[in-house]
């Protein structure tokens, strides 16, 4: 299935759910966010938030900034 | 050694256990449900590297720390600003830096919240490109509504009195005016405002954005404002390390010279040496 994974589309193989699509993308580190369809899912959460062809994801996470 | 020496030697010791037990003494900062000895607070931003980055954080004593929320790049490598940056050591409010709605911005902290960085968050809705000033009216609206969800909320805003207390009366945790506008170095623009808000809200006010060297800092701190939060004027500077340094100087002499409570100021001198006992030729 293709997925617009922060805002490049992907194609997708194995992943039926956010956590095995973290782990396809080689994302591991603990403090990554993910929003799915606009929606944030929480963390507890990404196992059973199963995706979907045309699915619109973004995957963020911490970085240098002030104001 | 003669018996004065010994008393300079007391003398000495005396004031410099007194210095000591004075900086300890010195007030602490609040927050919500936090504690700081450092009223000083430092984003993460342009900084040449991680390195650098995690060396002026640590210069500056700074125990509050702001980041910023973005897409991860999935090709490249995934380092972490969070790999030199201990959670243990330093409270982290992530910001919504680059948000310009109030639904980017509630997302920003939820997201934030989700990547484990912790329920206090510095809201920023931007209003305005060239000038970076926030939409207040967003920023009123996205702070209601991120009180209601749980989060401790620590507004960017204008130094506008009145909005200041619509955003403690909602729930806000501090307000964070700001001295200029965002990486001006211009220093508090107008201290009138900001000394007004003070009177104004009981929440603490922290002066956001704006700063430009160790004297600006100084001079914002000794109006009495509870914190001073800043980026560029550290990392932007040709020496961050050494200007982290000053800057952490600068905030505890200013806060210090608050709590002193300094002298009027008068348009004619007043002698400081008695003026009886002058000799008579």
């Amino acid at each position: 299935m293709v997925l617009k994974i922060n805002g490049e589309e992907k194609n997708i193989s194995s992943s039926i759910n956010l956590a095995e699509l973290l782990l396809e993308l080689e994302i591991v580190s603990p403090h990554c966010a993910v929003a799915l369809n606009q929606e944030v899912v929480p963390s507890s959460k990404l196992k059973q938030t199963k995706i979907h062809d045309g699915d619109n994801v973004e995957i963020v996470h911490a970085v240098g900034g002030g104001l | 050694m003669v018996d004065s020496d010994f008393k300079n030697v007391f003398f000495v010791k005396f004031f410099l256990n007194f210095s000591e037990d004075f900086k300890m003494n010195s007030s602490q900062l609040k927050i919500g449900d936090r504690t700081f000895t450092s009223r000083l607070i430092v984003g993460t931003g342009k900084y040449a590297s991680f390195e650098e980055t995690r060396d002026a954080i640590a210069a500056s004593g700074a125990e509050m720390i702001t980041l910023a929320v973005r897409r991860i790049e999935l090709d490249k490598a995934k380092d972490s600003i969070l790999n030199f940056l201990d959670p243990k050591t330093y409270c982290f409010l992530p910001n919504t830096a680059g948000c310009y709605t109030v639904k980017e911005a509630v997302m920003t902290c939820q997201l934030a919240r989700e990547a484990g960085l912790g329920n206090m968050v510095k809201v920023e809705v931007i209003g305005d490109e060239k000038t970076l000033f926030p939409d207040n009216e967003a920023t009123l609206e996205a702070s209601k509504i991120l009180v209601k969800d749980g989060f401790q909320v620590l507004p960017y805003c204008t130094d506008d009195v009145v909005l200041c207390k619509k955003l403690e009366e909602v729930g806000c945790s501090a307000v964070m005016p700001l001295a200029a506008p965002i990486g001006s170095g211009l220093g508090v623009c107008n201290p009138f405002t900001i000394k007004l808000i003070l009177e104004a809200v009981q929440v603490p006010v922290i002066v956001d954005a704006g700063v430009g060297t160790a004297s600006d800092a100084c001079r914002a701190m000794e109006l009495g404002i509870d914190g001073l939060l800043m980026n560029t004027a550290i990392a932007g500077a040709q020496d961050p390390i050494k200007m982290a340094c000053a800057m952490k100087a600068a905030v505890e002499c200013g806060r210090q010279a608050f709590e002193a409570g300094r002298i009027p100021k008068k348009l004619y001198a007043s002698a400081s040496s008695p003026l009886n006992g002058l000799i008579d030729i």
